[in-house]
């Protein structure tokens, strides 16, 4: 009787598991790895999975004649665990795209695994610029945000405010450090002066130790090199303890969804870059309509992205009329991502799909006019301005 | 005399101010831990979730009852402790007499259930509780500027522990705790309801998380994470006190408090570290805690 009962319990969890659904060679499969349950799962997270399938419903659930199906899955954070599952899904489950979430470390571990695998990875949540660089690979595409555009808008339209000295608060892992030294030759380039830093490690619950470090250094910017939760905890506290009333904060990531928990009050006059936000024009609105009837939420930019990123893949697997990999990835470098997230976007041959960015300040609660009026364009950078010329540590590039 | 060790004075003195606000809240929950452990030889892992769940008591009071910070101070502890009281009566009590270990998993998958249906409801990125305006001014020392809602967890903090430790050292009520937890078949035969006064215990303890939640609450984002990470921290706390030692949960709290802020100065890196090198220093030189008895 037990043995029958463990029997039936291990037939309930392999149904529910990959494995019964393994994906035939008539299928085309989406996976989607990305933290769903930690720091950054409101950045993207499950709603981002949502966004996904609203593209493919979008582009009529099947390319090529082949049913498009999506995988999903929780990293954790965790580079191997990311690494792991994407390497199953492409021996396994007959993957052809992954969309890669939040958090550059576990990013930088799936990019091996593309390239071994000859498995298209779209980044989407993480903002380290090395995946383009030294970790740079021939299927990847940087397809949001980089740490190179983030201070290329940020730190630009504060140094040229006014702004010379900078002290930074680094979230003390690769990301954070990549944005750090991206802020910091953007300072020195305009005329600025980087005074110091001080790395905190990710998640801390107190910040108020390290941000009178940061005001005793005399600095006129508090560079916020963090995201997500340490970063609103961080502007939080910068607020309470009056920090911010000598210094002018910047934050160098920060979504719609930060804004959102911090509130009008403290946020208001925050400058900050986004490659999207909802209400910038018609089309942008009416994506966000559809999505927030489906979470209740206005869309993040990465959000925004991974809609545009499932279509973007999509249509060049129907152009190329193959999902193989070489040819798809060629299609992609060859042509302009015209959508409701980029206008003229391309991909360059290091894997920086290059779009306009914006630099936005949050508005204060006066001006903020309907739910989720957050953001005024301070100003629009094309893409050649935002992303850089490329830099030529990435391999790809030496032709 | 304006520079210790090349550190200006004024930052060592902030240090110390904001290394004995993380302190009051190390205490408070440490405490909570102790006095569950010591007198039911419980190991609460589920604290760190009382935590978060006195806070989501508060923010959600406020939000759709209308019920204000002072009222929350109270209301909050009181319904996360009858909570608590619900779990040791349904849960925890099958688990006496057997390895602690036992009450340890069961709690753990406690805490794991509650934050993952936080999270489930309520999202990752956490909402903001407003400072209430009676405590929202700043209070200049000179080498700082403190916010008065600071100043007051400290005072709060002491308050409470204070009045914990007196209750269980000093009372009628406390010394029949501690008969309890020395020979619980001997004091039910004096006619104390012993499996009540368990309960109340388990509560109490709860009860305390649930206020240091409720207290943390307007200077965190209040979310389904905050009391985990804490919560490994407040364990060593507890540790480096001495299992089940409530003046040793305040003081080495507090104290510990302090010395992570001066990490924070000195190597910032090492700061989320210190606690733990500092546990193991104590566990080899002295096993049983600074404040335990052997």
């Amino acid at each position: 009787m037990k043995e029958q009962r463990l029997a039936m319990a291990l037939a309930a969890v392999w149904a529910v598991s990959p494995y019964a659904a393994r994906a035939a060679n008539d299928q085309v499969v989406i996976g989607d790895i990305d933290d769903m349950s930690g720091v950054y799962a409101d950045v993207l997270g499950a709603a981002g999975v949502e966004a996904i399938n609203m593209a493919i419903a979008d582009f009529g659930g099947s390319v090529l004649g082949k049913k498009i199906t999506t995988l999903s899955a929780d990293h954790q954070n965790k580079p191997d665990i990311g690494a792991s599952k994407f390497r199953q899904w492409a021996d396994e489950d007959g993957l052809t795209l992954l969309l890669g979430g939040s958090n550059t470390g576990v990013n930088i571990a799936m990019a091996k695994v593309a390239a071994a695998k000859k498995v298209p990875l779209f980044v989407i949540g993480a903002g380290g610029a090395s995946l383009t660089n030294e970790d740079c690979t021939a299927y990847t595409v940087h397809y949001v945000y980089d740490t190179t555009s983030l201070a290329n808008g940020t730190a630009t339209a504060i140094v040229n405010a006014g702004g010379k000295s900078w002290f930074y608060l680094t979230a003390d892992y690769a990301f954070g450090t990549q944005l750090q030294n991206a802020a910091s030759r953007v300072v020195e380039t305009h005329g600025g002066k980087n005074v110091g830093a001080v790395r905190v490690p990710l998640g801390a619950a107190d910040f108020s130790s390290f941000l009178l470090q940061a005001q005793a250094s005399g600095a006129q910017v508090l560079g916020l090199a963090n995201a997500g939760t340490d970063f609103s905890n961080s502007l939080k506290a910068a607020n309470e303890f009056g920090i911010t009333r000598t210094m002018k904060p910047a934050a160098l990531l920060a979504f719609l969804t930060d804004i959102h928990s911090l509130g009008l009050q403290t946020a208001q006059g925050l400058y900050l870059t986004t490659a999207w936000y909802w209400d910038l024009n018609p089309d942008t609105r009416a994506f966000a309509k559809r999505f927030f009837a489906k979470v209740n939420r206005e869309p993040t930019m990465d959000q925004a992205g991974i809609y545009s990123a499932t279509l973007t893949y999509l249509k060049a697997v129907k152009a190329v009329g193959s999902t193989d990999s070489d040819k798809v990835m060629a299609e992609l470098k060859r042509t302009r991502i015209n959508d409701m997230f980029a206008k003229d976007g391309y991909i360059r041959a290091d894997g920086v799909m290059v779009h306009e960015m914006y630099v936005m300040q949050v508005k204060s609660p006066q001006e903020s006019k309907y739910p989720w009026d957050y953001y005024k364009i301070v100003r629009k950078m094309n893409g050649e301005e935002a992303f850089g010329p490329i830099t030529g540590l990435c391999p790809l590039t030496h032709k | 005399m304006s520079h210790v060790f090349g550190i200006p004075v004024a930052v060592i003195l902030g240090q110390l101010t904001l290394g004995l606000v993380n302190g009051s809240f190390y205490a408070m929950l440490s405490l909570g831990l102790a006095v569950i452990f010591g007198l039911m030889g419980v190991v609460n892992f589920a604290h760190g979730a009382y935590y978060t769940l006195g806070a989501f008591a508060a923010l959600l009071g406020l939000q759709y009852l209308g019920i204000n910070y002072w009222a929350a101070l109270l209301l909050a502890p009181l319904a996360v402790g009858l909570l608590g009281i619900v779990v040791e009566r349904l849960l925890l009590r099958h688990l006496y007499g057997l390895d602690p270990l036992y009450g340890l998993l069961l709690t753990f998958g406690l805490a794991l259930t509650v934050e993952g249906s936080l999270h489930q409801v309520f999202g990752a990125s956490g909402q903001s509780y407003p400072v209430p305006s009676a405590l929202a001014g700043v209070l200049n020392l000179h080498f700082m500027f403190l916010p008065l809602y600071r100043a007051w967890v400290i005072l709060a903090s002491l308050v409470v522990c204070f009045s914990t430790w007196f209750v269980i050292e000093r009372t009628r009520l406390g010394a029949t705790l501690r008969a309890a937890t020395e020979n619980a078949p001997l004091l039910q035969a004096f006619g104390v309801n012993v499996p009540l006064l368990v309960a109340a215990t388990y509560g109490g303890g709860v009860a305390l998380a649930a206020l240091a939640g409720v207290l943390a609450s307007p200077v965190v984002l209040v979310n389904s994470h905050m009391g985990t990470e804490l919560v490994i921290v407040v364990f060593a706390v507890v540790v480096i006190g001495g299992m089940g030692s409530i003046v040793g949960a305040i003081v080495s709290g507090l104290v510990l408090g302090v010395i992570e802020g001066f990490t924070k100065v000195i190597y910032p890196e090492a700061s989320n570290i210190v606690v733990f090198v500092i546990m193991a220093l104590v566990l080899i030189v002295r096993p049983a805690g600074l404040f335990g008895r052997e």
